[in-house]
């Protein structure tokens, strides 16, 4: 590896861990925007939370001060404090039970995009202006342009209430399989058409015609020589593939009732458990920006033309 | 001297010199016309974009005309009279059914204006609730692309223009606000401009809009003018070479001819289509949020809160579902085509 | 029998505006251990030449007629593995970019070793150690080290010497250069051309030299055949070409050339644009441009005529001064003609 992809990827780390920072100061800080104070403003807090969150953050202290004290606390010992809403339970421990369902959700997601997606986009771009070549964009083009939570509603109301074929409730394994189906659909569209156009580009190439001309059979051109440049953009689609699924979760634990850390995000809003909120939204902003930082640094590795430049 | 075949009938007059006349009407010269004119004209030849372009304008007209003339508004609950108790059989009426007031009056021979879509949980005539939520979706979607367009436009004009220190810290915010994760950044900032607008607004002109909506405006013009601003940014440094380039080959007159005949029009129209691709975008943001809850205030209507509010009814009441359902879709998809037939039909790398 | 002899070959592009003619009825003969130059300006068919050949034309492009003869055998018409036999074995061709060109994914060892295992029996080790050898054969410096390298770490130069390597892997028999030097600085070009002659001394094969201009063609080729929009205009030996030209367009080029000679005075550029080639007129595709055209070049195609045992053109200014200086015989007036025609024999 050159020491300029090493640079790079050296200035991508410390702008993410930047971001990271950002998101925390912002949330903090706009938590405690609101009139009232987070903790305070709302009633029916029960005195023993409250004792808890005085010892924790001294509430009367300055607010920078409280800011560095919440900062250290995460940053250290990965502590958000106590939960508002839910008696007894401290916010990490609720984000690290949601995350577990979560992960599992997108990554089985993120793969079956993957997967179909390279597939559906190869045999798109070999079959061009074909029926099945039609068929494919017109389907995506509907997949990318609907929202999620309408798919995801829509979803619902087909599968789970009218043939009643899977359960609406997403707590069992069984419950998955919309929620993943649904998830993966937007990228998965997203993925086919990207590998279609990324084919059909590099199909045209002066190289590919090299190859023709040296004499290399059909398969050995789209396997060997086309499919290793098409995918190239694929794989800097990655870290917003992961990105979207992160928030992409939230509508869909939502809709199918999913005991995942999108679900714990949003309720949290509605139901004002503002340390929930903070430690949610942290987190799952840091996700967001370590998957986008994979991708900036899968992108640099895989194209050497890249790393040359 | 070799002996050829060179057997042939030939007129005589046929070596006559050819005129100047009689060679050019053999070379037909393709019309050339402008850059917007030639878009034009391969935009219209787009039938998918055509027809997309007239579901929009018809969804647009419907959403700014029926309103007008319709007689029930949407925050109207039918079942609610001042004084009188509330009448329960006005909710949760299926199509073309009537509550017992309205019953009455047609039997006694009035004629009362159907309920399309029938009424909803609260007695709301749905049919013109989802109307009005379209119009929420589409103005909220136009107005934060204008306003994305407007600040991308100024900052990255700056930014391309001055050049130096400028440009390297604007473009810092650019690179950090970039990298923020935008739509936890909005569900986040949605839901604090709701508690601390809402107080604030009380009283004055903005409060009809809505603190809501308000801060969707808000949020827009913090976070999404970024693409926009590097967009303008390259075009202008594009530009400033093209320019460079050119005076350097001292062509004279020609430089600015050339830059306003190739480079203005392809920048502007490059602009453009990503404001155009970017209200299909905003439309979606706005109906996620209100699905979300963290939208339009009640009684409002948008088509993504009355998705979420057909969620808890969904084994009745299915088509409440389906109506908004589709009617986004719709939106959302002939806009995004109308955006890409725009694209195509400008862009002029794209090769055919 | 010629190594390769082309008959009429029409080749034509199918696009949703409609049909290009890229290739309209072009014949030539190529002979064994020859260099044949093919000059005319962009879009005059020399590429589609040899693409047709090679059969390598993009999706919407046919061979709409004509005969293709390599070696006695006819190739259009057989079957793609066929074909593929041929390519890189028996007819290489390298191309004008190489830049792009060249896989960018894969290191120079592994595509020089691609054609090797395609129509050699080399494999492995021994593979490899033929590459080294086919780089020094070409001149690059450090093959050892050049093997493991990327395109885009070589210069336009180098790489242009690694086409040479892949497209020579397998001895073919003939060698198509697609404008190979057009997209190098001056000083490489003439390194490049030099190899060219070199290698062919040393392999013996026949090349296709495919090319606008004319200083390239004067240093290698043997023969030259000129094409405008599609067709051909003359063919003959380089000398027969250079200095004694019998088509209007050869001489329009001829003059354009500045020398040294001419300094300080105008630059003579042939007047007029290229031809549309989606809308063909009937006669001579030149004629719109030609300062000499007759009303009968605006409606019909100039019959070959053999200028000599080494030079054949297709201009209706030869019919012409032939019958001026009394080379063309016109025959007595039969009585089926009407008044003013005349039947001519030469």
């Amino acid at each position: 590896m050159s020491s300029k992809t090493l640079f790079y990827i050296l200035k991508r780390v410390v702008l993410a861990l930047v971001t990271v920072l950002i998101v925390i100061s912002i949330t903090f800080f706009a938590m405690h925007a609101i009139p009232g104070g987070p903790f305070l403003g709302e009633k029916a807090v029960s005195p023993a939370v409250l004792e808890a969150l005085e010892a924790k953050y001294g509430l009367d202290k300055p607010l920078f001060e409280q800011y560095t004290t919440y900062l250290k606390g995460i940053v250290l010992d990965f502590d958000f404090g106590p939960s508002l809403k839910q008696r007894g339970m401290m916010v990490i421990d609720i984000i690290m039970d949601g995350l577990k369902t979560s992960i599992r959700l997108g990554v089985i997601a993120a793969a079956i995009a993957l997967a179909f997606g390279l597939v559906l986009g190869s045999i798109a771009s070999l079959r061009r202006n074909t029926l099945i070549d039609r068929f494919i964009m017109v389907v995506t083009t509907a997949f990318v342009s609907m929202p999620s939570f309408i798919m995801g509603t829509l979803l619902l109301l087909v599968f789970a209430v009218k043939l009643a074929i899977v359960p609406a409730n997403g707590s069992t394994p069984a419950g998955m399989i919309m929620p993943i189906i649904t998830l993966s659909l937007y990228p998965m569209a997203y993925i086919t058409r990207l590998t279609r156009s990324s084919m059909l580009d590099v199909l045209g190439q002066d190289y590919i015609r090299t190859a023709r001309a040296k004499g290399v059979s059909y398969p050995g051109i789209i396997g060997g020589h086309a499919l290793k440049n098409a995918i190239i953009p694929v794989i800097t689609y990655f870290g917003p593939m992961l990105a979207y699924i992160v928030t992409g979760s939230l509508v869909v634990e939502r809709i199918f009732a999913v005991p995942g850390i999108g679900r714990a995000f949003v309720n949290s809003i509605t139901g004002r458990d503002y340390p929930l909120i903070m430690g949610t939204t942290i987190i799952l902003a840091s996700l967001i920006v370590l998957m986008n930082l994979l991708g900036d640094i899968m992108y640099k590795l895989v194209d050497p033309r890249i790393s040359f430049e | 001297m070799k002996k050829n075949p060179l057997s042939m009938h030939i007129d005589v007059d046929a070596f006559i010199p050819a005129t100047a006349e009689e060679k050019k009407y053999l070379v037909q010269m393709r019309e050339s016309s402008t850059f917007f004119r030639d878009g034009a004209r391969r935009l219209r030849k787009n039938k998918v974009a055509m027809f997309s372009l007239i579901v929009i304008v018809l969804i647009i007209l419907s959403s700014i005309i029926l309103p007008m003339f319709w007689p029930y508004s949407y925050e109207e609950q039918l079942g609610v009279r001042p004084g009188k108790r509330v009448d329960p059989s006005f909710n949760n009426l299926s199509p073309f059914e009537y509550g017992t007031t309205e019953q009455a009056r047609i039997d006694a021979g009035e004629s009362v204006f159907p309920h399309i879509f029938g009424t909803d949980s609260a007695g709301r005539d749905y049919f013109i609730r989802v109307v009005y939520g379209t119009r929420i979706s589409l103005s909220v979607g136009f107005f934060a692309s204008i306003i994305v367009l407007i600040i991308g436009l100024v900052v990255g004009s700056i930014a391309g223009y001055f050049g130096g220190k400028l440009d390297l810290i604007i473009m810092r915010i650019v690179d950090i606000i970039y990298s923020l994760p935008d739509t936890l950044m909005v569900i986040l900032l949605a839901a604090i401009l709701r508690v601390t607008l809402g107080n604030r607004l009380e009283g004055t002109a903005l409060e009809s809009i809505g603190s809501n909506i308000l801060s969707l405006f808000i949020i827009f013009a913090l976070l999404y003018w970024v693409s926009m601003a590097r967009l303008v940014r390259g075009q202008i440094l594009s530009l400033k070479e093209e320019e460079y380039v050119l005076s350097a080959k001292a062509t004279g007159a020609k430089g600015g001819w050339i830059i306003r005949k190739h480079l203005l029009p392809n920048s502007i129209s490059v602009i453009i289509i990503s404001t155009a691709l970017q209200i299909p975008s905003a439309i979606f943001t706005e109906s996620y949020l209100s699905f979300l809850g963290l939208g339009v205030n009640a009684p409002m209507p948008s088509l993504g809160s009355l998705a979420s509010d057909a969620l808890n009814g969904i084994n009745s009441y299915a088509y409440r579902l389906v109506i908004p359902a589709i009617a986004i879709s719709l939106i959302v998809l002939s806009l995004n085509l109308l955006g890409d037939g725009l694209r195509d039909a400008f862009d002029p790398k794209l090769n055919r | 029998m010629a190594l390769l002899e082309v008959r009429n070959l029409h080749t034509s592009f199918f696009t949703d505006a409609g049909e290009v003619k890229a290739v309209n009825g072009l014949s030539f003969d190529l002979e064994y251990g020859k260099v044949l130059g093919i000059v005319g300006e962009s879009g005059s068919g020399k590429s589609v030449t040899a693409y047709s050949i090679m059969q390598i034309l993009a999706p919407t492009g046919k061979i709409v007629s004509g005969s293709i003869k390599f070696d006695g055998q006819e190739l259009i018409g057989i079957s793609e593995k066929e074909m593929r036999n041929i390519r890189g074995k028996r007819i290489s061709i390298i191309f004008q970019d190489p830049m792009t060109s060249l896989n960018p994914v894969y290191n120079i060892g592994h595509q020089l070793v691609e054609a090797l295992k395609l129509h050699t029996n080399y494999t492995g080790s021994a593979a490899r150690q033929r590459a080294v050898e086919l780089l020094r054969l070409v001149n690059v410096n450090e093959p050892q080290k050049r093997i493991k390298q990327y395109p885009y770490e070589l210069s336009g130069g180098m790489r242009q010497r690694v086409m040479i390597a892949m497209a020579l892997a397998c001895e073919p028999d003939i060698l198509i250069a697609d404008e190979p030097t057009t997209a190098l600085d001056v000083t490489i070009q003439a390194q490049i051309l030099e190899l060219m002659n070199s290698l062919q001394d040393e392999i013996g094969m026949s090349i296709i030299m495919i090319t606008h201009d004319l200083g390239v063609v004067a240093q290698m080729c043997d023969e030259v055949v000129v094409m405008y929009a599609g067709e051909i205009c003359e063919q003959g030996t380089a000398d027969e070409i250079y200095y004694n030209p019998h088509h209007e367009y050869t001489k329009g080029l001829l003059n354009s050339i500045p020398t040294v000679a001419s300094a300080g005075t105008k630059l003579k550029p042939i007047s007029g644009t290229p031809i549309d080639l989606l809308n063909m007129p009937e006669g001579c595709p030149f004629a719109p441009r030609c300062n000499e055209a007759m009303k009968i070049c605006l409606g019909k195609h100039a019959p070959k005529m053999q200028i000599n045992d080494e030079h054949i053109a297709y201009c209706w200014v030869n019919v012409r001064e032939g019958v001026a200086d009394g080379s063309i015989v016109l025959a007595e007036p039969a009585d089926t003609l009407a008044d003013k025609e005349v039947a001519v024999y030469e």
